[in-house]
């Protein structure tokens, strides 16, 4: 083998190249699996568990975790808050891989992937499914579009991208809207089971919660986000980008802290509309309050600590737990606290094969996410249209 | 809750009550939270 | 001009006609819906079941549906508690009862509601509640979402996981076929000991109330169903408490549409409202920009007027000093001058 080769080789097989690698093969063989033997084949999917991690992680914690882009692109355009600016770029990119990969998901879990596109035609509209369906595909248009400067710089197309920088103002408005109903319809598509729900998350409140919880995991996914692409991709990030960091990272943790509060004491409230005190001192109670106090009071506590003392490392670690906390709050209403009277013997676990499959979506989501923002102006403003925002 | 409520009215009137005097609460507590929050640049601020 | 008798009193028939169908295109619409009038049902009398299984049989043979592991004499299968299955519309449980000698039986199918929870979530109207009363489901528009599945309360539709291409939903369909001919369901017709009875809703709640009237020591004093989720379509009366045989007391009896149709109609109030709430807070926090904006620009002008007043006030000073040294210069010269001149006169 020559030098040139051998180097070659040497730099392929990176320590995350070689497990996104594998990751990504071994999904494959378990999609083969999946599209030419059925759902069965795969998941521990049942009659009484019709719903599994597809749904309960990959659609439920994708789309919350995806709500950093119109929680930025809103505080930079909307409320004004042009220090932000830098942010805006990657939280719109996070957003749009992840409502991406929520379609891809879809895909895996529904039985007939092929009709997907049928509820726009038969328009199921009682369904809060239908409006998820319907914001999700015109989400989905509204990030690519919001991110479309970004390729369009890269390629020089300047008249095009001048043509898709104008449109940001209307994108921001109607991302701000469908992710408000999205968000909140996610939520709203378990009021239909209160039989099957545990009363300590079953409210009416469900879409308001889903809604506020997303927008702190938007603010903390953007604080995570950052703090791993400064360490991975600083090299890729201009000045401006660096400087504002700090900034990013004070500001949305001050926010995060905020909305925290004001979300713990609509979930006291929302106690209180069911009279439910009393089941707080159940083990399933028990485990609704590590969520409410564990996730939600003490990360708005710690938030506020950090901001106060101009801790930028009590923030990030801060932003980790909080996401944690969304992904508890997320698998709780869909699998934990969801059919939550059935036997033991007949609650669902994942397979291996759903988890594997999970792990896949989010692999080839951070590898397009490397791909993009290793050469396009992602982390730093392009040299021909700097200050042209 | 010992008490059982005979009607939507009762059940309704208790949580309710209950209710109002959570979102006192939570006005109070949200602006001394936000004080705190805010806290160590006023206190900066007030240093001589 | 001049119109006939005839044609006057025809348009004065015609407007008062007109007037009534006017008004009932007019009219609102109701707001209480009580369902199809005269839409079936059935009636399931647990206290005569006896566990023979012979409706899951002809409920197989009618619908097709493949052969079971266990044939449907082997009555060992209701040891276990079962529910209906990909392959099993309808299953009928034994129930061992404190305090009863006999065990009790009893049939387990769609209790085809009168407000449907799966054709509520379905986003694609696989589901319809028909006027006889059958909710039937369209495979062929199904995209196998199985949100039917998580909505409904009595946990009956059931998934063909494992087929990979066009997998159903599978559930009772109380054989809409067949009743659309006038025959009876497969399960009712099969029943030998008339524990289903077939007829109007109304009707079947009249029986039932009948019955427990005349028999009040064989029968618990409810219909259920006849409230349950809004009510539903198949009907049942027992000898013991329903909780004991399976069927759950706490479901309510707000039909499921009305559980999400207050959040649903937040929907178009957020598309109206949102607009005009982002655009106003951009409008003030650009407001407040251009104000800020504004600040600077006057301060700064303020500042440089200033400097310039200073200035200018700096250069007339400097300018009369300037003249008055030249004054005093001019002065000194012409007393020079004359000093000079004097010098010379003597």
């Amino acid at each position: 083998m020559s030098d040139k080769a051998a180097n070659d080789a040497k730099t392929w097989f990176t320590p995350f190249n070689v497990i996104s690698g594998t990751i990504i093969i071994i999904g494959i063989v378990i999609t083969i699996l999946r599209f030419t033997r059925g759902l069965g084949a795969v998941t521990n999917l049942s009659d009484n568990n019709p719903w599994g991690i597809w749904i309960g992680f990959d659609l439920l914690v994708g789309v919350a975790l995806a709500a950093g882009g119109y929680v930025t692109s809103a505080a930079v355009y909307i409320f004004g808050m042009k220090k932000y600016h830098s942010a805006v770029r990657p939280a719109v990119l996070t957003g749009f891989l992840g409502y991406a990969l929520v379609v891809v998901a879809l895909n895996y879990d529904v039985g007939i992937p092929w009709r997907l596109p049928y509820p726009f035609i038969y328009q199921g509209t009682t369904s809060f499914l239908f409006e998820v369906a319907a914001c999700v595909a015109l989400y989905l248009t509204v990030l690519f579009l919001e991110f479309m400067p970004a390729p369009l710089e890269w390629l020089g197309l300047k008249k095009v991208r001048e043509l898709a920088v104008k449109l940001t103002m209307v994108l921001t408005v109607l991302g701000v809207i469908i992710s408000t109903l999205h968000q909140s319809s996610l939520g709203a598509i378990f009021l239909i089971a209160p039989s099957k729900l545990h009363p300590l998350w079953y409210s009416p409140y469900l879409p308001t919660f889903f809604f506020i919880s997303s927008i702190i995991a938007g603010l903390s996914m953007v604080i995570f986000e950052s703090t791993l692409s400064h360490h991975y991709f600083a090299d890729k990030m201009d000045e401006v980008h660096i400087k504002e960091n700090e900034g990013v990272t004070l500001g949305f943790g001050k926010a995060a802290s905020l909305v925290l509060a004001g979300y713990f004491m609509i979930k006291i409230i929302g106690i209180a509309g069911g009279n439910n005190w009393n089941l707080l001192g159940t083990s399933y109670g028990l485990w609704f309050l590590v969520e409410l106090l564990g996730f939600v009071a003490l990360p708005s506590f710690l938030y506020a600590v950090g901001v106060r003392n101009k801790d930028l490392t009590l923030i990030k670690w801060t932003a980790v737990w909080t996401v944690l906390g969304v992904v508890i709050n997320r698998l709780n209403v869909s699998l934990i606290a969801f059919n939550w009277q059935l036997p033991s013997s007949q609650r669902y676990f994942p397979s291996w094969m759903e988890i594997a499959i999970s792990v896949f979506v989010v692999t080839v989501g951070i590898v397009v996410f490397r791909f993009i923002v290793t050469r396009m102006p992602v982390f730093y403003e392009h040299p021909d249209y700097k200050d042209k925002h | 809750m010992e008490t059982i409520f005979y009607t939507y009215q009762d059940f309704y009137t208790h949580t309710k009550g209950v209710s109002y005097l959570l979102m006192i609460a939570a006005l109070i507590g949200i602006a001394l939270f936000w004080n705190f929050l805010t806290g160590k640049d006023d206190e900066k601020k007030k240093k001589p | 001009m001049s119109i006939s008798r005839r044609k006057f009193l025809g348009w004065i028939g015609a407007a008062g006609i007109g007037s009534t169908v006017g008004k009932s295109a007019l009219a609102s619409g109701n707001k209480h819906f009580e369902g199809y009038p005269g839409s079936f049902g059935v009636l399931h009398d647990i206290s005569r079941c006896v566990g023979c299984r012979s409706c899951e049989a002809a409920c197989n043979k009618v619908n097709d549906l493949p052969v079971p592991d266990k044939a449907f004499t082997d009555i060992s299968v209701l040891d276990e508690k079962r529910r209906t299955t990909s392959k099993a519309y309808t299953v009928v449980n034994r129930y061992d009862v404190a305090g009863k000698k006999e065990p009790v039986f009893r049939k387990n199918q769609c209790n085809h509601c009168l407000e449907p929870a799966c054709a509520s979530v379905c986003f694609v109207r696989a589901f319809k509640k028909t006027p006889t009363g059958a909710v039937t489901y369209d495979p062929n528009v199904c995209v196998g979402c199985r949100y039917c599945m998580i909505a409904c309360p009595f946990e009956i539709p059931a998934y063909e996981y494992n087929k990979a291409l066009e997998p159903r939903v599978m559930k009772c369909t109380m054989c809409y076929p067949r009743i659309s001919k006038g025959q009876l369901p497969g399960c009712v017709e099969a029943c030998p000991v008339e524990a289903l009875t077939f007829g109007k809703r109304e009707d079947l709640l009249m029986i039932a109330r009948e019955r427990i009237r005349k028999y009040p020591d064989r029968y618990i004093n409810h219909i259920y169903g006849e409230t349950e989720m809004g009510g539903t379509n198949w009907l049942y009366i027992s000898g013991v408490a329903f909780s004991d045989i399976g069927m759950r007391e706490d479901l309510g009896v707000t039909p499921a549409p009305e559980l999400t149709s207050g959040a649903l109609a937040a929907v178009p109030v957020v598309a109206g409202l949102w607009p005009v709430l982002l655009m106003g807070i951009y409008a003030i926090s650009k407001r407040k920009e251009s104000i800020s904006q504004q600040e600077i620009e006057d301060a700064v002008r303020a500042v440089s007027d200033k400097a310039d007043s200073e200035l200018a006030q700096a250069l007339a000073k400097a300018r009369k000093e300037q003249e008055a040294a030249v004054r005093k210069e001019v002065r000194k010269a012409l007393e020079e001058a004359a000093r000079s001149r004097d010098k010379e006169d003597i």
